[in-house]
This record gives C-alpha cells, sequence and structure tokens, in this order.
C-alpha cells in the first residue's frame, strides 16, 4: 500500500463503488415482479391475440359444446360454459367449507390452545400445506372418492337414491362410476385452501394488539366473546385477505382437481355430478393441441379468463377493505 | 368515623413461576376513597392492582395464594364468576385502549355482555349520553359518535377508557398509571376526572409520579420489594412517614 494513502479514504472509495451496483440490484429485484408479470401477460395475450377476432364469444360463454378435435358431422366448437361451471362450482363449495374450518382453526390455535396442543396443531397445518396438489388428486380419486359415492349414490329406484335424487344430491342415473365429481373436487379443495386460511388468519389475529384482548377481558367478557367482538373487527382485513388468498388457491389449482372432478365437460345438475374446470382442461388438452391452431389458442383464451377472474377477485377484496375501512372512518 | 372497606387482603402472595413478585400483602381500602398505589417501579404495584379483578390469571404462570375480599366476598372462591367479578371492578390501563370498534360500542360493550336479554336503543343510547357526560366527552363527541374510538386523541381515548366502566355500574375502578401516557393537560383531566368520580365508586390508582399521589388520592399505599410498608392518609404519608423507608422514598432515594 502506498505511503501516502490514506486508508480511512480508501475505504469510502470501497463502498462508493459498491453502492451504484447494489442500488441497481435491489432495483431489478423490486421491479423483477412487474416484469415477469407484465412478460406473462404479453406472452399470454401473444399467444391468444389471432383466436380473439375470430372466436364465437356468445357460443363460448353460453354453450357447453367444447369440440376441440372436429371430425366429419361434428364440426369444432368452443363452449366454455361447462368449464367455466366447473371452476366456479368446485370454488364456491371449496369455499363453503374451508372459511367457516379455516376461520375456526386459526380463532383455536391463536386463542384458545395452548403449549403442546398449539404447537402440534401449528406443525400440522404446515405440512398439509406442503403437500402437493397431485397427492391431494389421489386422495381424491382414491379415497374421498369412493366415500363420497357410497354415501350418496345407490342402485337408481331404491329408496336411498330416491331421496337424494329429490335434494338433487345426486343423479338419477347413479353417479359416477369413481365418485370424482363436483362435491369430491370442491372438497379437495377446501383441503388444500384451508392451510392457506388458517395460517394467514392466524397471522392476522395475531396482529392484533394484546392490550385489546386485555381491555375486552377485563370488561368481563370470555374468549369467545372477545374473538366475535374484538378480534373478528380488529382483524377484518388481514382475514379477509386470507379467505381471498384461500379462494385465489382455490380457482387455480389443477392437478388435484384434473383427478377429483371426474373431468366430464357438462353442466352438473346435482352435487355429485362430474365437472370438468378450465384449469384442468388446459392442462389436459396443451399437449394433445397443435401449436398455432384454434384449439390450441382457446385454450390461450381460458387463461385470460382465469386471469380476469382472479384479478376481479383481487380487486373486489381490495374494495371491500378500502370501503371497510371507510365506513371505519365516517 | 366509621367506614367500610371496599378491598381487603390478607397475607395476599402471587408467584409469576418461580418468582415471588408479592410477598403476603395484607391491606385494607376504603369504600368511597381514592387510594394511590406507590412505590419504585418493580415493586409489584401493578400486580396487586391486577389481582383485585383477576385479571392477572391470564397469564398462565400465575400462582396466587391468600384472600382478597371485595366487599365481604373472596374473589378467589372457586365459585365466583369472573365476569361478574369484572363487571364489578372495572380498570382502567396504563396505555389507552379503547376497543377498535366506534365511541358508542365501546361505552355499550359491557352492557352487551352482562346483560341477559335484548336491551332497547333507547336504553342504549341513554347509558351512552349519561357514561360521556359524566366524564366530560359529551360535548366533544355526540355529534362523532360513529367514528372509530382508536381514531380520538389520548385524552379521549382515556376518558372513554373509563366512560365504558361506567354503565357497569362497578364499585371499584382500578387504574393503572393512567396518565402516564397523557401530557399535563390529559393528566390534570383525569384528575379531575377522578375527583367528580369519588365517592360514588372506590378508585386505587398506580402512580409512580408522588406529586400525582398527593394531588389526586385520600390514602396512599406504600410498596417496596413487594411488600406492604405503610398506608396512611395522603397528607400523613407525605407530612409524616412512620416508616423510614417510606421517607427515605418519599425523599427520592430509591428510583
Ligand atoms: N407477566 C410477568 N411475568 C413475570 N414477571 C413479571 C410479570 N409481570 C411483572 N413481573 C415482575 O413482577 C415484579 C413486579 O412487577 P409490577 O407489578 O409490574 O411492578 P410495578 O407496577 O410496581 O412497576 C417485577 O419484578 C416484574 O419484573
Ligand atoms: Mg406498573
Amino acid at each position: 500500500m502506498p505511503e501516502n494513502t490514506p486508508v480511512k479514504r480508501r475505504k469510502f472509495q470501497f463502498f462508493d463503488f459498491i453502492e451504484k451496483p447494489m442500488e441497481l440490484f435491489i432495483r431489478i429485484c423490486g421491479w423483477s415482479s412487474i416484469i415477469g408479470i407484465a412478460t406473462i401477460f404479453v406472452f399470454i395475450f401473444k399467444e391468444a391475440g389471432p383466436m380473439v377476432p375470430r372466436l364465437d364469444w356468445v357460443e363460448f360463454f353460453t354453450s357447453s359444446r367444447w369440440i376441440p378435435n372436429p371430425a366429419p358431422g361434428n364440426p369444432a366448437s368452443y363452449g366454455a360454459l361447462a368449464l367455466i361451471v366447473g371452476t366456479f362450482g368446485t370454488t364456491f363449495i371449496a369455499l363453503i367449507i374451508a372459511v367457516p374450518v379455516g376461520l375456526g382453526a386459526a380463532v383455536y390455535i391463536g386463542e384458545f390452545a395452548t403449549g403442546k396442543v398449539k404447537e402440534t396443531l401449528k406443525v400440522v397445518i404446515e405440512l398439509l400445506a406442503a403437500i402437493p396438489s397431485i397427492v391431494w388428486g389421489f386422495i381424491g380419486l382414491m379415497v374421498l372418492g369412493p366415500l363420497v359415492k357410497s354415501i350418496f349414490t345407490a342402485a337408481p329406484g331404491s329408496a336411498w337414491s330416491k331421496i337424494m335424487v329429490t335434494l338433487q344430491l345426486a343423479s338419477a342415473d347413479g353417479g359416477t362410476t369413481q365418485g370424482t365429481n363436483l362435491l369430491t373436487g370442491g372438497i379437495i379443495l377446501a383441503l388444500m385452501s384451508v392451510p392457506v386460511i388458517v395460517s394467514l388468519s392466524e397471522d392476522a389475529l395475531r396482529a392484533v394488539p394484546d392490550n385489546f384482548r386485555e381491555a375486552s377481558l377485563a370488561l368481563g367478557a370470555n374468549t369467545w366473546e372477545t374473538v366475535r367482538r374484538v378480534l373478528f373487527p380488529a382483524a377484518r382485513n388481514g382475514l379477509l385477505a386470507a379467505c381471498l388468498l384461500g379462494m385465489g388457491r382455490a380457482i387455480g389449482e389443477t392437478m388435484a382437481v384434473l383427478l377429483a372432478t371426474g373431468h366430464s365437460n357438462r353442466i352438473p345438475e346435482a352435487l355429485t355430478d362430474p365437472v370438468r374446470t378450465m384449469t384442468a382442461t388446459i392442462a389436459a388438452e396443451m399437449g394433445e393441441c397443435v401449436q398455432g391452431d384454434d384449439h390450441y389458442r382457446v385454450l390461450f383464451i381460458l387463461g385470460i379468463v382465469l386471469f380476469v377472474i382472479t384479478c376481479a377477485v383481487n380487486v373486489a377484496g381490495d374494495l371491500i377493505i378500502k370501503g371497510v375501512k371507510k365506513a371505519n372512518k365516517a | 368515623m366509621t367506614q367500610t372497606n371496599a378491598i381487603t387482603t390478607r397475607d395476599l402472595k402471587l408467584w409469576y413461576g418461580n418468582f415471588q413478585a408479592l410477598l403476603g400483602v395484607s391491606v385494607d381500602i376504603k369504600q368511597g376513597q381514592i387510594t394511590s398505589l406507590i412505590g419504585p417501579s418493580g415493586c409489584g404495584k401493578t400486580t396487586l392492582l391486577r389481582c383485585f379483578n383477576r385479571v392477572n390469571e391470564r397469564y398462565g404462570n400465575v400462582r396466587t395464594e391468600g384472600e382478597v375480599k371485595i366487599l365481604d366476598k373472596n374473589i378467589y372462591e372457586p365459585d365466583v364468576s369472573l365476569a361478574e367479578l369484572r363487571k364489578r371492578v372495572g380498570m382502567v390501563f396504563q396505555r389507552p385502549n379503547p376497543l377498535p370498534i366506534s365511541v358508542y360500542e365501546n361505552v355499550v360493550f359491557g352492557m352487551r355482555i352482562h346483560s341477559p336479554q335484548k336491551l332497547t336503543t333507547s336504553d342504549l343510547d341513554d347509558a351512552v349520553e349519561k357514561a360521556l357526560t359524566e366524564t366530560g366527552l359529551w360535548a366533544d363527541l355526540k355529534d362523532r359518535l360513529d367514528a372509530k374510538a382508536t381514531t380520538l386523541q389520548l385524552e379521549q381515548q382515556q376518558k372513554l377508557c373509563i366512560a365504558r366502566l361506567l354503565p357497569l355500574k362497578p364499585e371499584v375502578i382500578l387504574m393503572d398509571e393512567p396518565c402516564s401516557a397523557l401530557d399535563v393537560e390529559g393528566t390534570k383531566a383525569i384528575e379531575e376526572l377522578m375527583w367528580s368520580l369519588a365517592g360514588k365508586f372506590t378508585i386505587v390508582i398506580v402512580t409512580h409520579n408522588m406529586a400525582q399521589a398527593r394531588r389526586a388520592s385520600h390514602e396512599c399505599i406504600f410498596m417496596l420489594m413487594g411488600e406492604f410498608v405503610e398506608h396512611s392518609r395522603t397528607e400523613d404519608l407525605f407530612l409524616n412517614p412512620r416508616n423510614p423507608k417510606t421517607a427515605e422514598y418519599i425523599e427520592g432515594r430509591y428510583g
């Protein structure tokens, strides 16, 4: 080191030198999510684009004739109504189950359970979240499906079958052979959304300052009254966000519903009719279509519809949260 | 002067896990008076206060021995209902902690919890107006009853925390350093409010501010290291302390 170089200055020079690239790097990291989304957006629209003016949109949204492989006398037709109904139907059933169960579990873990029970439950929930979706599909196919079938369907004409048919829980023809259907798919999706809802709701509850709980208890409320009257209002935004993310998981899920819903393109008439979702259709047919043909592009349009639905759900959630905030301020 | 005691403790001991925070405290707190608990930080003032409505018990590691009688009922007996106890013994905390709901709902929170039958809107409205008037908030807040309570100024928040106890007609109001988060004005306002509520309620206030104890209490209890040291009329305790330790403390020799 040359004698007359002040050591202190050299150090500063080094940081000067590293600072700019670091800043740039961090900036790129920050922007990467936006760049990523934009790239996906551009790609999907580019692939779907040529089909947008040609597609019969009325048919797409109002008919269930999904015939991607035309045959003589059976022209191609892209009616996605049943697929959309399948996606919404399974998601709806999943939420009916997962929201109460998830919120209940979060409240129990966060506010009632203590010690070993609490720790065990948290680990189990994390384990549930780590199960790959194909395994859930398997469980739907091999375990839950047969169970659902044995409960809801019976020999056509039997008394049980009549009851089920009257209540629209099963179709008159005795239902599916596998037991994979709307209900099975919905339950599997619920099981997959529950860990998301539980862990995010628990975070939201934990974020509520403890002095609110203390205030409520000191006024004579018990834990349940505190949860209902204090914690739920205080954690409302976080709980809503948890449910929306759970819903996102249900809408976007592919492999599990492919196996657990029966993958049958029809509008269900009963709870245990097989259905088919948009995601499963894309996954199943993408491999067999010719890149660049109409079928290929329509699958991308299905992707856009999914994209729009999830965006709408998120925006709706944001608006609800903002509305809640405003109402609180007013 | 014959006066009934609102709170009587006999040989009250409390452990947090293995640490004993109260070493057998016996005090008699007179009904309708303001009694202040003073002593250096960590001597167990808050702990003792929190025994009086058993809110200590929400920490799992707390063990209590001895007797606490509030108006002749031992509150540590197994048949005591915590809800009923806390209705009779209200508490105001160090940091104002209004609930994150509207001003109105804060005031009627206790009524909703404790009343078995459905309350009519006019009952609730009356209770809100009465409680806010008594605490000097009505003029400021009567047009903002739907505002979220956590958006109020700190002084208003702390007054609201007192106001929400009143519809339950408590016998005792416990206050744990209720002014430590407030400025001089706020402190003065709360002390005035305490004087206006004294007589109707028994007030026990924890403070580490001796000037406040002098200004705002009839009686004064001095504690040291989890032990009771002295209990006198406030002016006696400050002018003629009987215990040398008390004298040292009020002369400022402990923190
Ligand atoms: N939740 C708790 N767990 C364990 N120790 C505690 C707890 N609360 C208070 N303590 C201890 O008990 C003693 C008395 O505390 P506290 O009653 O808060 O004193 P003060 O209010 O007089 O400052 C202190 O030594 C404190 O560290
Ligand atoms: Mg204290």
